[in-house]
């Protein structure tokens, strides 16, 4: 009990903990869809997503995480494959 | 999430869904493997990444307030070449400051003590994303807003066709303080900025990168496509890629057919009141006026710099 006040946050600093995140996933009401088959893995969407949700898979192409996207189809706009589509949520 | 990208920034916070901020400051600190001490002035970037008790930050940042940008990282430069006079700090260790600040903590609120650590000769990068107005605070006009746009404090209608005064030329004025580098950038060409970005940390003294960064929410245009619209502001010339370097200009992206700057214009809606016909009866309700002035200004401008860059 006399060392809990070590436990406390030190004043004005805040950490970065990921457990504490809002999940912006949230947010989404149209959905990307990766066609796999046309996606060749360039990695120009990695770059441009405001939330860097986007990485390889196993075979090299692109993977979204649905915990963060926000939804805004930048990846889509900036494909030059035109392999990903904006769907329903 | 991809886990190279998030070394530095982590998702989670809360920039507008289609906002390239998080993709300029991922970029410019992608471009370096030196530690690295942010400084953020407020602005949209701090008050989305930094939500108590979360924050997306895995760097040590420091939030100061919307004027004292370059003050902060006065001081952070100043503290870290005491410790090494010390030897609590290595010699050969560099350690890179970072400051992040919006156009309105930088062309206006922030110019003051951007200006003080440029002349004292600080070793800091200052990177400024222009949105051209204060949009964290709802799209009020900067110093940066272009001339005819739409905002909250010009609001377009009968009596106005939007902003009457044309936008501050930030670059000159940074370029006056005789620094080494200074670069504009587009958040649409994140190669381009990551050169500029790399070419800069390897430099020591006082940097400087201006860079576009298209506002969804309050240029008004779909969440899918700032890439789309950057792109199009540098097609234009509204917003050449340039760069100084020792005293020398160099443009990094040139067209011989320049598109016309309506195309640009057309895309968002803060422009929107120059397309209807019988707007601003201030000006003779030719809106066309407005965009001749503004087409002009910009083939000015670029005539400007290209008198000035070195082929």
């Amino acid at each position: 009990m006399t060392e809990a006040w070590k436990e406390i946050e030190e004043g004005a600093i805040i950490k970065h903990d990921i457990a504490k995140s809002p999940k912006t996933g949230d947010w989404r009401y149209m959905k990307p869809q990766v066609d796999k088959k046309t996606c060749i893995g360039c990695g120009l969407c990695f770059d441009h997503c405001p939330e860097a949700a986007i990485d390889y898979d196993s075979e090299r192409k692109a993977d979204i995480d649905f915990d963060v996207c926000k939804g805004c189809g930048v990846c889509a706009t900036v494909c030059p494959q035109k392999a990903i589509k904006m769907g329903k949520n | 999430m991809n886990k190279k990208l998030t070394e530095k920034l982590a998702p989670g916070h809360s920039t507008c869904a289609g906002c390239g901020i998080p993709a300029i400051a991922r970029t410019v600190l992608g471009a370096t493997d030196d530690p690295v001490i942010i400084v953020n002035v407020t602005g949209c970037l701090e008050v989305t990444s930094t939500l108590y008790p979360y924050s997306a930050w895995k760097v040590p940042y420091i939030h100061s307030a919307f004027e004292n940008g370059g003050a902060t990282a006065a001081g952070i430069d100043g503290a870290i070449k005491a410790l090494r006079k010390r030897n609590k700090i290595p010699k050969e260790k560099r350690i890179q400051v970072v400051v992040f600040a919006g156009d309105g903590g930088t062309y206006d609120i922030g110019l003051q003590s951007l200006s003080g650590a440029l002349e004292r000769g600080h070793d800091f990068i200052y990177v400024c994303y222009d949105n051209e107005a204060y949009m964290n605070t709802g799209g009020q006009r900067s110093g940066a807003t272009p001339y005819g746009a739409d905002t909250e404090t010009t609001p377009a209608g009968k009596q106005s066709f939007g902003k009457t005064e044309k936008r501050k030329d930030l670059m000159s004025i940074v370029i006056a303080h005789h620094i080494k580098y200074a670069a504009q950038a587009n958040v649409a060409y994140l190669g381009d900025l990551k050169m500029k970005a790399k070419k800069a940390f390897a430099l020591e003294g006082p940097r400087f990168l201006l860079v576009l960064q298209p506002c969804t929410n309050l240029w008004k245009y779909p969440t899918s496509e700032y890439v789309r619209i950057g792109k199009l502001a540098t097609e234009t010339n509204f917003w050449p890629l340039w760069e100084y370097f020792d005293g020398k200009y160099k443009i990094n992206w040139a067209t011989e057919n320049p598109k016309p700057l309506e195309e640009f214009l057309k895309t968002q809606g803060r422009f929107k009141h120059l397309f209807k016909p019988g707007n601003s009866p201030q000006i003779g309700g030719a809106s066309e006026k407005v965009i001749a002035e503004m087409q002009k200004e910009v083939e000015e401008e670029w005539k400007r710099l290209v008198n000035m860059a070195e082929v």
